[in-house]
């Protein structure tokens, strides 16, 4: 594809950078990372080859690139709700931008998410029809609040937000909206079937 | 090397963005039938298409690939579609359990535990573990959103009933973390075992049904039985007559027009690195290998057109 | 690179050689040019391009040539091709009312506006085999008549005007797309029709004919057959209009079903919908009696338990490529299975002997 700064979709040349350089291979490698963090809640991945507008971190925006096409409304919530970032999605994702109610992802920090009970936790017959979120933390670590469930061997600790909405939406189970941590260029995954609680 | 025709693992990346999703949705809900939308392959429905997509959109570079059908490397579909990934994704292969990352299986679980860091990807022909109960996809979706599995249960407490015991013995039902019943593909009875408190990601392909779901590791999953007819994991009553392992799923090989049998592990890398390590069973002379015996069998499948 | 080297693959590339062998036939018989099949197989042309959901007369033939005649394996090859090209957007609704017919036939008015063209149809010849075919005979001259100018109004709009057949509202809402999001029922009909037109000819025709034959009957009259070549317009947003991208040449009937009025609609006709790529007659017709089988509901008719009338019985099982190949797979080794059953009915069949052997 050409790079034309100045074609009629108006965005800014910052908005072209940052993306995939090789998206066939970067994205393959980004996914069996995202498949790990889901499938084993609680653990920490690095994952690499996006450069985001800030306030977006590395790991948020390999999530985007990842997951989100023009298929995918996306919600962003609060400081990730500004033009450089609705720009660079536009551009590197096309991923049409939408209220909390009607997304497949949505991005922001726990505090702008709020409250998460707004998020599709899908149909009860279709219980896949539910968000994931994509949550910036200021860091990750394996200290704090207890998992367990699928995925996990016995118990794993993961530094989580809070956790009474997490022990709520796990009550939802199979319906409930998914969760992935990123803080820098790690990920971990908290999908909606993993027990959450405080130590 | 990888064709550079075809985008890498073949599907285009908005294609595999979509399973991918599938996927994580599949992960986040264990058991539970994700619907997608499955592209034609260029190999036919039924032949493996739900698997090859799912491992086209798990697939890295740096991965080791092992294709299995019935237990075995060397059967024509799995020779097929691991051509087809060495073709458009260029990885390595292999045919050792421990050292493949992916493994996509037809009807077997490979008999050497599997651990972190692997992948098991099983081609599924009819997923919906209701389907031959109930026809209606209407239906039965309607049946696991409410949990409403009794059918099922009456379903095996005929077999108790007729003939003493569940006559299910392979796509045996189980139920994944006390919730979704789910059809664990046409694996035999034997396998059941191993899908529950497995180290790796275990991910089910449907092509042509549309549907993927997954058993995250380490997830709970309970073969259907009752208090007093316990499910039991059966396997032909003898020993490999190659290797001489009694604790692995057997195949029956006609071995004359007079009725004499052999029974040889269906698993072949299991069965073949058992032999190197020095263990032989009742016909175990070396260069008796379970290999040559599929060899023997080419001509056969050749004249049988099962040439994809 | 590891390569494993197997018996099983050198099975394969041998039976792929012997493929390509019998798929060529003997030398001395000079070789199909894909022209000679675009040209003078155009009806199996067609129903490639239809089923496979791909208006494209070279590489329908090409698929031809490599399946040696079987179509639906020519289908196939074109659905494996198709998905994997990339999707620039979506083109304009095409407008029938602007084609150019070679052929427009109404069973239920003798003359209407815009004529009745018989065009090249079977319709009429005696199906007697014309030996003079095998010799190879050319065709003289044929007659010709100045092609219809201006737009062929359909007839059931013409009825529309009488307020005796149902609306048809001009509905803009893009329709769903069967290939890329799994089937949901219950289907709209634009998802319906969309699955019946690249569903398998013989199936849908099967399905057409049980309705006429009384499972889930629905009185059809063909309102209009009409075949020829529409354009095809797609809106460029950088140039703020639609330009016309091509042609294809469809085939289109709507047929006029008689509708005695139920709880829900008064007494008016009622209309079933076919549109299929090229001249693809039996399947237009068949196709428009189908929808219409499946219209039950929304016209507030009973299920009278007719499969043609079942959504789900016809959606799921029109496709031929997914019926083929899942017929097909059943010729792969399912020993691992079969072993399991072997060892369950030579248990039960002890326990059962042994039962009886105790009663003796």
């Amino acid at each position: 594809m050409t790079i034309n700064p100045q074609t009629p979709m108006g965005l800014a040349p910052e908005a072209l950078f940052g993306g995939f350089a090789e998206a066939p291979v970067q994205s393959a490698r980004a996914f069996r990372a995202l498949l790990e963090a889901m499938a084993r809640p609680g653990t920490i991945w690095q994952v690499e080859g996006a450069a985001p507008p800030a306030p977006l971190s590395i790991a948020a925006g390999v999530a985007i690139l990842t997951l989100c096409d023009g298929t995918t409304p996306l919600h962003l919530a609060g400081a990730a709700d500004c033009l450089a970032v609705r720009d660079w999605v536009t551009f590197h994702a096309g991923a049409p931008l939408c209220a909390a109610q009607g997304a497949m992802f949505a991005v922001g920090t726990w505090a702008e998410l709020m409250p998460v009970d707004q998020f599709r936790i899908g149909d009860p017959d279709y219980p896949d029809r539910a968000a994931t979120l994509i949550v910036e933390m200021p860091a990750l670590a394996p200290t704090g609040p207890r998992l367990t469930g699928p995925g996990i061997r016995e118990t794993v600790h993961l530094s989580l937000p809070e956790t009474a909405a997490f022990r709520a939406n796990r009550a939802l189970f199979p319906l409930g909206f998914d969760t992935l941590l990123c803080s820098g260029d790690q990920i971990a995954g908290l999908p909606r079937s993993t027990h959450v609680e405080d130590l | 090397m990888t064709d550079q025709a075809y985008n890498f693992a073949y599907l285009d990346e908005q294609t595999k963005r979509m399973i991918r999703r599938a996927i994580l949705k599949g992960v986040a809900v264990p058991g539970y039938q994700v619907p997608f939308a499955s592209r034609e392959m260029p190999m036919p429905y039924g032949w493996g298409t739900g698997g090859v997509q799912v491992t086209a959109a798990c697939l890295v570079p740096e991965d080791r690939l092992k294709v299995i059908d019935q237990g075995a490397d060397d059967t024509t579909n799995a020779v097929s579609i691991r051509k087809f990934f060495q073709r458009t994704a260029g990885v390595e292969v292999t045919e050792a359990t421990a050292e493949a990352t992916v493994i996509q299986t037809r009807h077997r679980i490979p008999e050497t535990a599997l651990s972190e860091g692997q992948i098991l990807v099983y081609q599924v022909p009819i997923p919906e573990p209701l389907r031959f109960l109930e026809p209606r996809e209407t239906e039965t979706r309607k049946m696991h959103e409410l949990e409403e599995y009794g059918l099922m249960h009456v379903k095996l407490y005929e077999d108790i009933a007729r003939h003493g015991e569940i006559a299910t013995s392979y796509a045996y039902p189980v139920k994944v973390e006390g919730r979704y019943v789910m059809d664990p593909s046409p694996i035999p009875k034997f396998d059941n075992p191993k899908l529950g408190g497995n180290a790796a990601i275990q991910l089910f392909g449907a092509g042509r049904e549309q549907r993927i779901y997954a058993v995250p590791p380490y997830t709970q999953v309970v073969s259907l039985d009752f208090d007093d007819h316990p499910f039991v994991a059966s396997k032909a009553p003898h020993d490999c007559d190659l290797c001489g392992a009694s604790e692995s799923y057997l195949d029956e090989v006609i071995t004359d027009d007079q009725g004499s049998r052999m029974y040889v592990c269906s698993d072949t890398d299991f069965c073949a690195t058992r032999q190197e390590a020095g263990h032989h069973g009742r016909l175990g002379v070396p260069q008796f290998s379970s290999k040559k015996i599929a060899k023997s069998l080419e001509g056969f499948c050749a004249a049988e057109g099962v040439t994809e | 690179m590891y390569v494993a080297v197997k018996g099983g693959e050198r099975a394969i590339d041998n039976a792929h050689a012997w493929l390509a062998e019998e798929r060529r036939g003997d030398p001395a018989v000079s070789e199909l040019s894909l022209a000679q099949i675009r040209v003078q197989l155009k009806l199996a042309v067609n129903r490639v391009m239809a089923e496979g959901s791909l208006f494209d007369p070279d590489l329908a033939a090409l698929a031809i040539k490599q399946s040696r005649g079987d179509l639906i394996e020519a289908i196939f090859l074109i659905r494996a091709y198709r998905t994997t090209l990339p999707r620039h957007g979506a083109s304009n609704p095409i407008d029938t009312a602007e084609m150019a017919v070679d052929r427009r036939v109404s069973a239920t008015f003798k003359d209407l506006p815009g004529g009745q063209v018989l065009g090249p149809t079977f319709d009429y010849t005696h199906r007697l085999l014309d030996f003079k075919l095998a010799a190879e005979g050319g065709v003289g001259p044929v007659a010709t008549a100045p092609a219809t100018q201006g737009p062929v109004p359909h007839v059931t709009e013409m009825l529309n005007r009488d307020g005796l057949i149902e609306e048809a509202p001009r509905d803009d809402t893009p329709p769903p797309d069967l290939t890329r999001t799994p089937l949901e029922l219950p289907a709209s009909r634009p998802l319906r029709l969309q699955a019946i037109t690249r569903g398998d000819e013989g199936f849908i025709l099967s399905m057409a004919y049980s309705t006429q034959r009384g499972y889930g009957r629905t009185h059809a009259f063909v309102g209009e057959l009409r075949i020829g070549a529409v354009a095809v317009e797609m809106e460029i947003p950088e140039l703020g209009f639609a330009v016309e991208i091509g042609e294809i040449e469809v085939t289109e009937c709507e047929t006029v079903n008689q509708f005695k009025g139920s709880k829900t609609e008064p007494p008016q006709f009622t209309r079933g919908y076919g549109l299929v790529f090229g001249q693809s007659e039996r399947k237009a017709i068949a196709m428009s009696l189908v929808d219409r089988a499946l219209r039950w509901k929304e016209l507030g008719e009973d299920f009278s338990g007719a499969p043609a009338q079942d959504e789900e019985f016809v959606l799921y099982h029109a496709d031929n490529i997914q019926a083929t190949g899942f017929l097909e797979h059943i010729k792969l080794p399912h020993y691992v299975d079969f072993q399991a059953e072997l060892e369950l009915v030579r248990r039960l069949r002890a326990e059962t002997m042994a039962m009886r052997e105790a009663v003796q």
